[in-house]
């Protein structure tokens, strides 16, 4: 009975701590369409289990109980019982039906994620390349020109192609309150799409083990309305210092630094990896200048020893 | 000295010296000890030179506890690092070195062993058969794990400990990033061990299907015989990918080979294929002969037979079968795009069909029955609704997009815990209780066990549930460290307070097994649960040849059915019993192994090929020896039989 009662309080406080309003969860509390869209996912998927486990625990409680050695007389002989073809049809088709519904769901789901967000289509997406090396993220703006550390500001209401990859071992981008997470590797860019709708700062990490300076590999993010966004843009080409091929190399070592503001990116002298092996890059601009990330490929290498 | 230096641990602290300490007491005293009480020639002929399965899985079972305490170890000093913010107890190299190890010796060296440990001691018996079909290959097989698990153990004090993360993934586990040899024990170690599991895959699938007492075709067989006959086929189907993948390491680390680096062409992702081919069958390799034990368990204590046991047969083959095309969804995140990531998506939520017929044809094993709560029945009755939580929020992570989401956070450390601790640990400790009166004549304490049961059910959630909050909340895993402001304090001091639950829990379970040892009733029946399969219609403890007359069988219940008036199982007079022989040389050939795999991690070379000579050696020796076993005389079986048969009286 113990357990009945430890179970019950598990589901309502799983109901009550995910439906909670007073202080939400980063990943239930989005910021952009993309966290929205895995946010109604994960409710969905949530409510749909919850009935399953009632309907187990519902049966369990009710075996138990009436099932239990001390319930029943002492010459009382349990029967045989082989099994019945309509409740084992029962619980295998119902759950095919639970799996078929979530399916629809999920495939619905990644491939929006996948993609432009709804509603942004027309909007001609910012492209932003993060990097990320042990334990830092470099973002180069090539359309602005611009490269910081650490930190990543973005408008609102515009969508975000954030190209990814890394000069070490494989992290991941993530900023849970605009969108999940997806892998920055050595040897190919990597394609996520965001977007924030709520001016703010948010978290953003890499969420993948790297080493020991995993714990504080983090970046600030700042969501600002676009008038703001076009501000600080210019500011930073009014005072910025330029970007160096030696400075950049510099900050590429092991280890922790600050925020960094440059003009002009390090894709100048360091493309990015773009050989584009995943389906996840948008395939014929990136095609057709697969020489040039050849060339880049060697001298990552190079770079390398 | 300096060829001395590369033994020094890189990154020591106080606790690794005093472990050093520690350990090298404890071996010095028990060697001192076994020399004192002169137990040398006992070890050596009843132990390490033995081929006999029962005693073979008590020597894996007691490895497997070992690990057990020694990942559980590793578990407390997570959970005391990251009890409160910013806690200085470990530093971060320390802190990934100890949840790599964690990780390893937990699935490799702590349920694996556990799970072969009593597929040894019980499957042999549950067929009615007088041994494994290859004895000798089965204490190679012991022989390699132990002392691959012992190279392993090492690490921590001569060398440094790997520190790459269970999943070992590149081109963090690459010499340019991870330069100490702990990489290199991991390759190694798991590799020697990785074989002897290979050979246990092929000598269980080789006795189950040869070794059958007569009258059990496939479809009588005890359901816990069917888990292990499928879970040896997904190790010889996985295992291989393994071995390759940690040969192909292995070159990398040592030979400067490309295969998964940075430079030059390799590819980080490959390893990740290759590890997840071999890791995600390997979940289910831990996971279906604890869904095997839980049926005995089950059945025995509803007094009831299996419901449902053709659905159960076939729900096994299915979930062996979508084991192998579900390992992309341990990286959505790394980019195969929508198509990909939606196949993959289906085919990880299709397992949760045949894993809810099992669940559902047990519940219904209950229903009508005469529910007794003994000790293994309580695991067995915790596992369900326990083990439902870890299922459907494995269903949760299925879905591709949300597991953008949950991917690296302590929502999915929640969700394997939730499925690995109810479906490997609860089943090793219910199965262990279970058949601890078949192998030692004696049961252990009810009442212990039951303090034991209740601290770790509730130390188990209380750790584990605040980590599917913490998880939604942004906490990514493997961090050693927090900030406050995060907010993660609370929730993580609750999973520590969880967490010394555990430890009082198997506190318990040690005691229980000194207390029983000591006071525990002997001679009890041979059949003391009053159960339903054939290694219970043997005596307690159980004599070397299994059965004196071989049993014949018409049902997956026969001992039951032979008890309530149906036919009888041992039909005929006694036979001369053919036996295999001791052999110390799979206990040499595993010190062999030892001696290259250490060598190998150090890349000393010269004692690299001396002892592949060795390796070499023992095999040809085995090629030529003529060893044709003994017999056991009618007049010594008749002997015995009278004295156990006094003893069970």
């Amino acid at each position: 009975m113990k357990m009945k009662w430890a179970l019950l309080t598990i589901i309502f406080s799983i109901a009550t701590v995910l439906t909670g309003c007073d202080n939400p969860l980063a990943v239930l509390d989005p910021k952009g369409p993309v966290a929205a869209n895995q946010a109604n996912v994960i409710m969905i998927s949530i409510w749909t289990m919850l009935i399953i486990v009632l309907v187990v625990v519902i049966l369990y409680a009710i075996m138990l109980f009436k099932y239990r050695a001390s319930k029943t007389s002492d010459d009382y002989v349990p029967p045989h019982v082989e099994g019945s073809h309509v409740l084992e049809a029962i619980w295998t088709i119902i759950p095919i039906l639970i799996v078929i519904f979530l399916s629809v769901v999920s495939v619905r789901s990644t491939n929006e994620v996948e993609a432009t967000p709804k509603g942004y289509e027309d909007q001609e997406p910012l492209i932003i390349y993060a990097a990320s090396s042990n334990w830092k993220w470099h973002f180069s703006y090539p359309e602005e020109d611009i490269e910081t550390v650490n930190y990543l500001f973005i408008p609102t209401n515009r969508p975000i192609e954030f190209k990814l990859y890394s000069y070490g071992p494989i992290s991941s981008f993530w900023i849970p309150q605009l969108g999940g997470q997806k892998y920055a590797m050595s040897d190919m860019v990597n394609t996520l799409h965001l977007a924030a709708e709520t001016p703010g700062e948010y978290m953003g990490r890499n969420a993948n083990f790297s080493g020991a300076g995993f714990a504080e590999h983090t970046f600030n993010v700042k969501a600002m309305p676009e008038e703001e966004y076009t501000k600080w843009v210019d500011e930073i080409h009014g005072t910025a210092k330029k970007l160096t091929e030696s400075e950049f190399d510099k900050l590429l070592e092991p280890g922790h630094v600050g925020q960094y503001t440059f003009n002009g990116t390090h894709l100048d002298f360091r493309p990015a990896p773009e050989h584009n092996h995943g389906a996840s890059g948008k395939g014929e601009s990136e095609h057709s200048n697969h020489e040039d990330s050849k060339k880049a490929d060697e001298a990552e290498t190079e770079h390398q020893h | 000295m300096d060829y001395f230096d590369r033994f020094a641990v890189p990154h020591s602290s106080p606790m690794i010296v005093g472990s050093q300490i520690a350990i090298a007491v404890t071996v010095l005293a028990i060697l001192v000890g076994v020399t004192y009480f002169k137990k040398w020639g006992y070890l050596w002929r009843e132990w390490f030179t033995t081929v006999d399965h029962k005693r073979i899985g008590i020597m894996y079972i007691l490895a497997a506890l070992l690990m057990l305490f020694r990942g559980g170890a590793d578990a407390i000093l997570m959970r005391a690092q990251t009890a409160i913010p910013d806690n200085g107890l470990l530093d971060g190299q320390h802190y990934n070195e100890i949840f790599t190890t964690h990780g390893v010796v937990m699935i490799l060296f702590m349920a694996m062993p556990f799970i072969i440990g009593l597929m040894n001691i019980v499957t042999p018996l549950q067929i009615g058969a007088r041994d494994v079909a290859f004895p000798r290959l089965n204490a190679v097989s012991f022989w390699l794990f132990f002392w691959g698990a012992m190279l392993f153990n090492i690490s921590f004090v001569v060398g440094g400990s790997p520190d790459a993360g269970w999943t070992a993934y590149f081109p963090l586990a690459s010499v340019e990033f991870s330069e100490s040899v702990g990489m290199n024990y991991y390759a190694i170690a798991i590799q020697i061990a990785g074989i002897g599991t290979l050979m246990t895959g092929i000598n269980f699938i080789v006795t189950i299907l040869k070794m059958r007492a007569p009258g059990m075709t496939l479809m009588k067989m005890p359901m816990f015989t069917w888990s292990i006959l499928i879970t040896n086929l997904i190790i010889v189907f996985a295992f291989p990918v393994l071995t390759v993948a940690l040969a192909l390491m292995t070159m990398d680390r040592l030979f400067g080979t490309n295969f998964f680096t940075m430079a030059n062409g390799g590819s980080d992702m490959l390893w990740a294929n290759l590890f997840w081919i071999w890791g995600h069958p390997e979940v289910y390799i831990v996971i279906l002969p604890a869904f095997g034990i839980y049926s005995e368990i089950i059945s025995t204590f509803a007094r009831r037979n299996l419901y449902g046991y053709k659905s159960m047969v076939v729900s096994m083959v299915a979930i062996s079968v979508l084991s192998f095309v579900v390992w992309a969804h341990h990286f959505f995140t790394m980019g195969h795009g929508a198509m990909v990531n939606g196949i993959f998506s289906i085919t990880t939520m299709a397992i949760a069909v045949p894993t809810g017929i099992k669940i559902f044809n047990w519940l219904f094993t209950l229903w009508k029955g005469k529910i007794e709560f003994t000790v293994p029945m309580l695991y067995s009755l915790a596992f369900i609704p326990i083990f439902t939580i870890g299922g459907v929020t494995g269903v949760m992570l299925a879905m591709a997009s949300a597991d953008y989401q949950y991917h690296n956070t302590m929502f999915l450390v929640a969700h394997f815990h939730y499925v690995l601790i109810p479906g490997t640990v609860f089943a090793v400790l219910a199965g262990f209780t279970y058949w601890w009166p078949k192998i030692f004549n004696f049961q252990l304490s009810e009442r212990i066990g039951k303090w034991a049961f209740w601290f770790i059910v509730v130390g188990f959630n209380v750790t584990f549930f605040p980590m599917f909050i913490t998880g939604l909340d942004g906490q990514a895993r493997r961090m050693y460290t927090y900030s406050e402001a995060t907010g993660y304090g609370p929730l993580n001091l609750l999973s520590f307070v969880g967490a010394l639950g555990l430890l009082i829990g198997f506190a318990f379970l040690v005691y229980n097994i000194y207390w029983s040892t000591r006071y525990a009733p002997r001679n009890v029946t041979s059949d003391p649960w009053n159960a339903r399969s054939l290694e219970w219609a043997t005596h307690s403890p159980v004599p070397e040849y299994n059965f004196a007359i071989v049993p014949e069988v018409d049902s997956s219940q026969a001992f039951w059915d032979s008890k309530n008036n149906g036919p009888a199982l041992f039909k005929g007079k006694y036979k001369e019993i053919h036996m295999p022989n001791n052999s110390g040389v799979p206990f040499v050939l595993g010190i062999i192994f030892f001696v290259w795999g250490f060598a190998m991690v150090f890349s000393m070379w010269i004692f690299a090929i001396i002892s592949t000579l060795g390796i070499f050696a023992c095999m040809a020796h085995r090629s030529f020896e003529k060893d044709h076993g003994h017999h056991i005389s009618v007049e010594e079986i008749e002997e015995t039989e009278k004295k156990l048969r006094g003893a069970n009286a």
